[in-house]
């Protein structure tokens, strides 16, 4: 079993008002962390603002240039590359496929709501209702989780000696820093970096400071969200298995204009469909510390979807297991 | 100023209305004065006779406006359901001759490739934010290309955007669209696509512009038409650009011949064109005999539709369809979805109170992109 970080704190948005340094100076770190800034892509390393932030701290920045190092490795590798490539087009296929389902299940749910029966049945029903879309959630995960199983055991990223070389470099940077910071930006790109160079086994006894997308890839499952998009219903789904550094919860970056709290059977279905895990809603300038499962302190708003469709600003609760994560696994 | 409260053209109607009374109930007000579901056209001048010119399918599509008594200021109240955007013009009878004019006291315009029209809008319908230039959006850029089509026995010229943040190490999905200048001039293609890139609610996309001189035949079920877009035109692109070869990652578009012309191509390639986007399409057909009432302009498309209506498959794998309530197609266009929906494709069909013109199809290029390729909306979290 990996070591676990030495503290794990969860922020809301960093973009305009950044209280990373309230964070980092909390704990009472000093000298270098570690930057994940992979989730901007191609805009990886315009980390000015960060390395600025900290700077009244005397915390220096060192950007590990997750995504940089990819590109490297995918043009120093070719066969490599060309099964990441087909490996990532086979989880695009899964998300699509698993999507198509989940539309499916939701509709279903949302008929079966509207019919005229016995109360007791209705609420059997939507019981089941729930139990559906959480085994097609269930079903997603695991074929992600044998898909990339199966892609590790063929080609053995770790070992190959494109990766092995940064692999080494970034565990050495990570050892002489004393927390790491993980940026927001494209989820499913930062959690392919992260996964790429096996990151999770490196952050034992680090403090982990980590922000919308890079919240929820620490996380045991991310769960891409948007209640208003631009046509549809904006059914949640679930991405993948996170690193499992943050478990039991699920995290809501940005649910000023993600979330619509006045619709109950939303953030009822919410609730309800990841239970046990806590949802965890991050507005801009909040941030927590979890710890075992639960949110050990916050301030500046956190709050939690709840199942009976409200929500409140969150308190210590009892622990939560956690699910199959890439530590885990 | 709905129920109960008296319209404002009413205060006109009292005993001793002058010019100067006219000229006080103008000033100040926009026109068409929409009040609640009601809409009042005004005109005012000398003439022998006014009517409102509109293309809304299922009202007389001229109707007269009164002349109020003593006066030059003609007028009609009409009740118009909310959200409706409709395109009309002022028909003037004067010695006998009829003229076609603007709304001059309206300043809502639409272009299109016959002219402008006077718009009206309802109570609901607000023209959308990300169809105007957004200074916080990266613009894409637009050249030229020119094609040797040996399908088509003539060069074509296609106007080729690529997204702001290109780049040739990335790969890019593909739409190509059908009186593509038409799109960027009235449709604000290019605007609408800077924006939602930006927005995220699209992917950066490569789209390819066409046009044809010929459209009522070449986007008529036309073999040719079909050959130079998907045997010559994509892998012509396909060398020149990074794109995403599968099918999921190509989508054709148009509106009115031009969704025929998509929907007939994908229909000759099944499984190539993996995304449609149909917007107002001329799918005439009928359900008995071989002539619609269309016209001999549309025997070819009677002609195909009937042919795929008695045998549909799946020709895609998901298919964005629209059209306006107040067009006549509207009929043809519903009857589609259920059509579509059996062969297993996805279908998504959104409906407007609005009638068959560019401002329409550009109202829907967000519901209809972002259905056909979702952004990273969903991704990103920073």
């Amino acid at each position: 079993m990996p070591k676990a970080p030495r503290a794990v704190v969860l922020l809301g948005a960093q973009r305009f008002e950044p209280t990373l340094a309230e964070a980092v100076k909390d704990l009472a770190i000093k000298g270098r962390l570690a930057a994940i800034t992979a989730g901007w892509q191609e805009r990886e390393e315009e980390d000015d603002d960060l390395a600025e932030h900290l700077a009244p701290l005397s915390v220096t920045t060192e950007n590990l240039r997750l995504h940089a190092r990819a590109e490297e490795v995918f043009r120093a590798d070719p066969e490599f590359h060309k099964a990441h490539r087909e490996r990532q087009a086979l989880l695009r296929h899964r998300q699509d496929f698993y999507r198509i389902r989940l539309e499916h299940a939701l509709d279903a749910a949302q008929v079966i709501r509207q019919r005229q029966a016995p109360e007791a049945i209705l609420e059997d029903e939507a019981h089941a209702s729930i139990q559906a879309i959480r085994d097609l959630d269930h079903m997603h995960l695991s074929r992600c989780a044998i898909d990339r199983g199966e892609f590790e055991d063929r080609y053995k990223p770790l070992k190959r000696a494109a990766l092995a070389k940064h692999r080494s470099e970034i565990a050495e940077i990570i050892a002489g820093s004393e927390g790491v910071a993980i940026a927001g930006g494209h989820v499913a790109s930062l959690l392919n970096r992260l996964d790429l160079f096996g990151i999770a086994p490196m952050l034992g006894g680090k403090a982990i400071f980590a922000w919308c997308a890079g919240a929820m890839a620490i996380s045991d499952r991310v769960v891409l969200f948007h209640d208003s998009p631009p046509q549809g219903v904006g059914a949640a789904e679930v991405l993948d298995a996170g690193l499992g550094l943050a478990p039991g919860v699920v995290v809501l970056p940005q649910p000023e204009f993600r979330l619509r709290l006045d619709d109950k059977e939303r953030v009822q279905l919410m609730a309800r469909r990841f239970a046990p895990a806590v949802c965890l809603a991050m507005p801009e300038r909040s941030r927590a510390r979890w710890k075992s499962g639960r949110v050990e302190s916050q301030q500046g708003g956190v709050f939690e979807l709840r199942e009976d469709g409200t929500h409140a600003v969150s308190v210590a609760r009892h622990s939560v297991p956690p699910m199959k994560g890439h530590v885990a696994s | 100023m709905t129920g109960l409260t008296p319209l404002a053209i009413t205060t006109l109607m009292m005993p001793g209305t002058d010019a100067r009374k006219v000229d006080d109930f103008l000033a100040g007000k926009q026109f068409p004065l929409v009040e609640g579901p009601n809409v009042t056209y005004v005109w005012r001048g000398d003439a022998e006779g006014v009517n409102l010119r509109h293309w809304i399918y299922g009202l007389e599509s001229a109707s007269a406006l009164s002349r109020l008594p003593h006066t030059d200021l003609w007028f009609l109240t009409l009740d118009i359901p909310e959200g409706s955007r409709i395109e009309y013009k002022f028909e003037i009878l004067r010695n006998g001759k009829a003229e076609w004019i603007e709304d001059p006291r309206n300043p809502n315009r639409a272009r299109d490739p016959f002219g402008a029209n006077s718009v009206l809008q309802a109570v609901g319908y607000e023209a959308p934010d990300w169809s105007t230039r957004d200074d916080l959006a990266r613009p894409g850029t637009i050249d030229q290309l020119v094609f040797d089509s040996p399908s088509l026995e003539g060069r074509r010229t296609v106007q080729m955007y690529l997204p702001a943040r290109f780049r040739r190490s990335r790969q890019y999905p593909l739409v190509v669209v059908h009186d593509g200048k038409d799109y960027l001039n009235y449709a604000s293609m290019k605007e609408v696509l800077d924006n939602l890139i930006h927005r995220l609610e699209i992917p950066d996309v490569i789209v390819a512009f066409t046009d044809s001189p010929d459209r009522l035949r070449e986007y008529a079920n036309d073999e040719a038409h079909a050959r130079f877009l998907t045997e010559e035109l994509v892998p012509d692109l396909a060398a020149r650009f990074p794109l995403y070869d599968r099918p999921q990652a190509r989508c054709l578009m148009g509106a009115s011949f031009g969704a025929v012309a998509s929907f007939s191509t994908a229909y000759r390639y099944p499984g190539f064109w993996g995304r449609l986007l149909l917007q107002s399409g001329s799918f005439a057909f009928t359900d008995i005999g071989k002539r619609n009432r269309r016209g001999p302009l549309f025997d070819r498309v009677v002609e195909f539709m009937n042919r795929y209506r008695n045998e549909p498959i799946a020709i895609s794998e998901r298919i964005f369809l629209s059209c306006g309530v107040y067009e006549s197609l509207i009929y043809e266009n519903r009857s589609m979805v259920p059509l579509l929906d059996a062969t297993g494709m996805q279908v998504r069909f959104v409906e407007a109170r609005d009638g068959h013109n560019w401002e329409n199809w550009r109202d829907r290029l967000r519901e209809g992109l972002s259905w056909v390729f979702p952004g990273p909306l969903m991704f990103v979290y920073e």
